[in-house]
């Protein structure tokens, strides 16, 4: 199957010089949700905003359903809804009324019904008469997405959907996010609390310097470059390893109370069983075991720390 | 054709006037009779006519331009500066739509509003004094055209203004003051002859000579030339807002 957006060397360079997109290549399947992981002036908003029409590439091609950004502009915008980073109302405007409007500027004829529908998978109906001014933060976002999805888009960008909102609230959009995904809507989401794309996303892109540094199937990259750590509880601290046990590559915790391997889940064998004999053999009484996967986080800082040093 | 785009820009900012319809409809109508106190009864008592015509009358058609131009380049510039102000712009720019469209829907709503203003002021002037007007198609078709090109040259303020003076400058040092040497409450034949070549240079002296001429069948300048006039702005700020759109100028990154 074809991707539905294809990005293929976009270069994005500003009046200023500074080039923030260099050479980006990425295709979004259908129906997926991947995120674009990166930290703060990697290029994420440039590149959501260069595929929407708001920036104009330096150089590239951008497809959205087959049709080119550029030529085919009336198609492939109306393939998109955006969600800003940015809670950009018109204050004074009520709540439906704006939804309308951003309906009839993507071209789409009135439809009532839909927008009622719509506004109800929001829980935005009871305020559809309200004034924006008068609503709350998570509101506004709610009622940014109510506008992004008024055209009936097939493909939806959200830019830090959850930047600066609380726990619950992000948890509620997680939500939204997942209902849509299940109407085939596909997403396009940035952000940089990893937990988030952790939770949702189908696929991670991380994106730094404005070069795309991996794309990958989350549950594969965090099997591929996540590492495993067991953790022996001991019984009484000691000081230091034990001669026994110093060629193994261990770390001792800091309160002497425990001692932490590493190792790779791939791997043909992970040396647990020979670790905990050893232990044994070196005459040190274990009270508790456990075990922890290395989290998104993790790989990717590791990842774009790596990056910044070269 | 993104006919659904346009009528929802025009809508919505029709919206806004009917928000604000009270304002709207009371400053015209003060300030309207403030002019007729100030020059049609204590200046006008003492100038008796006009190249044949009540100078109390006279003055109506300079009056409506007046207002006309302040509002169709004020509500021009302001439709589109309001949502670059508050970020809503990122929305126009990721809509299908192109130039012409946004440019009809927003130049559409303020040319309507400074029309609904201009012929508010008429009526209000029927109070004040007589007024006849010899070829109203003439008159109506005169005050859509300065309506559209006025608000389309504050759609080129609104794109190009990065703040609020900005917004207000070129009104205030530029239009207000050619509308007033443009002949609104005295004929261009009044002025020394010297100073009757160099108002032949302020374009408003035909859009508001063409506009008397439909009330009362007398100009300053040939009809055509009026006409001329008009045409040729109305196109160089299309042609300016077409460049705007092609480059991205202020708009896009």
């Amino acid at each position: 199957m074809s991707p539905i957006v294809s990005v293929k060397d976009l270069v994005k360079r500003f009046d200023t010089g500074f080039t923030a997109l260099d050479g980006v290549n990425l295709d979004i399947e259908e129906g997926e949700i991947i995120a674009l992981l990166g930290p703060n002036g990697a290029g994420k908003t440039t590149l959501i905003s260069t595929v929407c029409g708001i920036a104009v590439p330096t150089s590239g091609t951008i497809t959205v359903g087959g049709y080119d950004s550029q030529t085919e502009f009336r198609q492939t915008r109306s393939m998109i809804g955006l969600v800003p980073q940015e809670i950009n109302l018109e204050p004074f405007e009520k709540v439906i009324n704006t939804v309308r409007f951003s309906r009839g500027l993507f071209g789409m004829p009135k439809n009532d019904a839909y927008i009622e529908k719509l506004l109800h998978q929001l829980s935005l109906h009871e305020k559809k008469d309200a004034k924006i001014k008068e609503l709350s933060g998570g509101m506004k976002r709610r009622v940014l997405i109510a506008k992004a999805l008024s055209h009936e888009p097939k493909v939806l960008f959200l830019d830090e959907p959850s930047a600066g909102v609380d726990v619950e609230l992000r948890k509620d959009m997680w939500h939204v996010v997942a209902d849509l995904k299940k109407n085939g809507t596909t997403i396009i989401l940035t952000t940089h609390y990893i937990e988030e794309a952790e939770a949702i996303a189908d696929r991670i892109a991380v994106i730094s310097r404005g070069e795309i540094k991996l794309v990958e199937e989350k549950t594969a990259l965090m099997t591929r470059l996540g590492r495993k750590e067991l953790r022996v509880e001991l019984d009484n601290p000691i000081e230091q390893l034990p001669p026994e046990l110093s060629d193994r590559g261990l770390e001792l915790a800091p309160d002497g109370r425990a001692v932490i391997y590493s190792y790779d889940t791939h791997a043909d064998r992970t040396g647990i069983t020979a670790l905990l004999n050893d232990i044994q053999k070196a005459g040190l009484q274990m009270s508790d075991l456990q075990t922890r996967q290395s989290s998104l986080e993790e790989i990717f800082v590791g990842l774009v720390t790596e990056d910044q040093k070269r | 054709m993104n006919l659904h785009a346009i009528k929802a820009i025009y809508r919505f900012e029709m919206t806004r006037f009917f928000r604000t319809l009270l304002q709207s409809f009371i400053s015209p109508v003060v300030s309207t009779s403030l002019y007729f106190v100030v020059f049609g009864a204590a200046i006008g008592s003492r100038i008796d006519q006009v190249e044949g015509v009540s100078y109390g009358a006279f003055i109506v058609p300079g009056l409506i331009m007046l207002s006309v131009m302040q509002q169709a380049t004020s509500n021009g510039s302001f439709g589109i500066y309001f949502p670059k102000f508050i970020g809503t712009i990122y929305e126009h720019l990721s809509a299908p739509i192109n130039f012409l469209e946004i440019t009809l829907g927003y130049v559409g709503a303020a040319a309507t509003k400074a029309m609904f203003i201009g012929l508010v002021i008429l009526a209000t002037a029927n109070f004040f004094v007589d007024i006849e007007i010899q070829n109203w198609p003439a008159m109506l078709a005169f005050m859509v055209l300065t309506c559209v090109s006025f608000a389309l040259l504050g759609f080129i303020i609104g794109i190009w203004a990065s703040n609020f003076e900005q917004l207000q400058l070129i009104p205030l040092l530029v239009i207000t003051p050619l509308v007033f040497l443009g002949g609104s409450f005295y004929s261009i034949s009044m002025l020394p002859e010297n100073w009757q070549t160099v108002a032949l240079f302020n374009p408003v002296v035909y859009l508001i000579s063409g506009f008397r001429w439909s009330f009362f069948g007398m100009a300053d300048v040939p009809i055509g030339i009026s006409l001329l006039a008009i045409a040729t702005f109305t196109g160089l700020c299309l042609a300016v807002i077409w460049w705007i759109f092609r480059t991205g100028w202020r708009l896009r990154q």
